[in-house]
């Protein structure tokens, strides 16, 4: 009689996350000061975004000895990165109870071709997408969340910016068209027409969309909250800053009070430094996170 | 009974847009809730699902903790919202709540529960869920779960450790309403 792991309750868990911040974290520490500072659920990783960036190198799924001292240091849920395509990580993620897998470009993919096919498992996947396409892609492989990717390890929102815009503009352009326009748009962004019907019909996607990569201020997040995300998740904004507690706090105070400027300026102010950055404008290309997925 | 109702849904975090969105359906007009000077005026209030955790803090930050200890009218809270009514925290309804009760991701479910109503049995989403430990003798239980108390009414309170607001039937809503509907009445 009681079913698990249907689609409902899959996407159920993202639906309680909105309006919230998930936040990256490396050690028990780290999760229990994003807990207390209001975080809806925390990612648990080995390295932020910025030092897998720095360090170079390949970068994997996360030593479970690492996610379950964070799973006991909380009791918000936890979530965990595998490769892309890696399902074997995922296997283990699922058998760790981990609460969400993020199937991340921020990890070295493990398939040029494929992404894991999220239907076999039990535990939700929230997958990045940088527009239309990629993000329906993801939903008819499983996905159960969408984060719209920006370009992680940066500080530098502009590519979530970017990304925003081209899935909540496109979703916008969607609803415009005629009924036998739309079986070519399907063909243009690589995507069933079932799905892309249903954009149309309903003006958003069918799951949650969260916004990640490069917000590091409480205005990043009022930023993204106003052109339409779902909630945020911030990778290396809070625990490469100078006051990790307060910037967390603030961050989520801006996140539920992102269209009151008179709160914002006032969570804003006096949060030390924040995490230095690299303008993503210099990256090479090949350093690029985003183009990661297919 | 003529004029519209107003009930507002707490909007610090979680999935109040989905309440406000059954409310609607119901003909009924949501307000969202962030402030305490929103919840002048209204007939209900809903605490949606959410992270209980990230509510209290926000909520607490706010004032909205002692706004709505005097705040008198009919009060739902779904998931997160009735661990946050809990003796524990705000101490409006005369439960104990365990959070986090049915265990992890892997094991929320969806059910058909007995709600004792003519029209049969209600498909109910857990996510992550809690259920009712202790209950107070004016607590009515509504609807359980392998023995653990799911749904339940303390006066004016009612709580659901499940998601009425992620199907598309509204009877809990409705029950919700026939009971703001009850208070505005013998208030007036």
């Amino acid at each position: 009689m009681a079913e698990t792991g249907t689609m409902r309750v899959k996407s159920g868990l993202a639906e309680m996350l909105k309006g919230g911040v998930i936040m990256d974290v490396v050690n028990a520490d780290q999760a229990k000061i994003a807990e207390a500072s209001g975080a809806v659920a925390v990612m648990a990783l080995e390295r932020v975004p910025a030092d897998i960036r720095a360090d170079g190198g390949v970068a994997r799924m996360s030593d479970p000895e690492v996610i379950q001292e964070i799973q006991e240091a909380v009791t918000i849920p936890v979530m965990a990165k595998c490769r892309i395509g890696h399902f074997a990580e995922a296997q283990i993620l699922e058998a760790l109870e981990i609460d969400y897998i993020d199937e991340s470009e921020v990890l070295t993919p493990a398939d040029l071709a494929h992404h894991v096919d999220k239907w076999k498992f039990t535990v939700p996947f929230v997958c990045g997408a940088t527009n239309l396409g990629e993000a329906l892609r993801r939903l008819t492989e499983g996905a159960a969340m969408i984060r719209t990717k920006g370009e992680a390890g940066t500080g530098d929102i502009v590519n979530a910016v970017t990304h925003m815009r081209a899935v909540f503009g496109h979703i916008r352009r969607l609803s415009s068209l005629a009924e036998e326009e739309l079986y070519t748009e399907a063909k243009n962004v690589q995507a069933p027409y079932e799905l892309v019907r249903w954009v149309a019909e309903h003006g958003r996607l069918p799951v949650v969309t969260f916004t990640a990569g490069g917000i590091a201020t409480p205005a990043d997040a009022s930023l993204c909250m106003q052109l339409g995300a779902d909630g945020v998740f911030v990778g290396s904004g809070i625990f490469k800053s100078g006051d990790p507690e307060r910037r967390a706090k603030a961050i989520v105070e801006a996140t539920t009070h992102y269209n009151d400027p008179e709160i914002l300026a006032r969570v804003s102010a006096g949060l030390g430094e924040a995490m230095v950055g690299i303008s993503t404008q210099t990256l090479d290309p090949s350093q690029l996170l985003e183009t990661r997925g297919w | 009974m003529d004029k519209t109702l107003r009930i507002g849904v707490l909007a610090v975090q979680g999935n109040f847009r989905e309440h406000a969105a059954v409310l609607r359906r119901l003909s009924v007009e949501p307000v969202e809730v962030r402030l305490p000077e929103e919840l002048e005026g209204l007939d209900g209030l809903i605490l949606p699902g959410g992270e209980s955790t990230a509510i209290t803090r926000l909520m607490r930050l706010y004032g909205l903790d002692e706004a709505l200890r005097s705040f008198d009218a009919p009060i739902f809270g779904t998931c997160a919202g009735m661990i946050v009514l809990d003796r524990e925290h705000l101490g409006l309804a005369d439960i104990r709540v365990a959070r986090n009760a049915f265990g992890r991701q892997v094991h929320s479910f969806e059910a058909d529960l007995d709600i004792s109503d003519a029209d049969g049995p209600l498909r109910a989403v857990f996510i992550r869920a809690p259920w009712i430990e202790d209950a107070g003798p004016d607590v009515e239980i509504l609807a359980e779960v392998d023995g653990h108390p799911v749904l339940a009414r303390d006066g004016r309170i009612l709580v659901a450790a499940f998601h009425p607001e992620l199907t598309d039937d509204t009877r809990i809503h409705e029950l919700f309403l026939n009971l703001v509907r009850e208070a505005s009445s013998v208030g007036a």
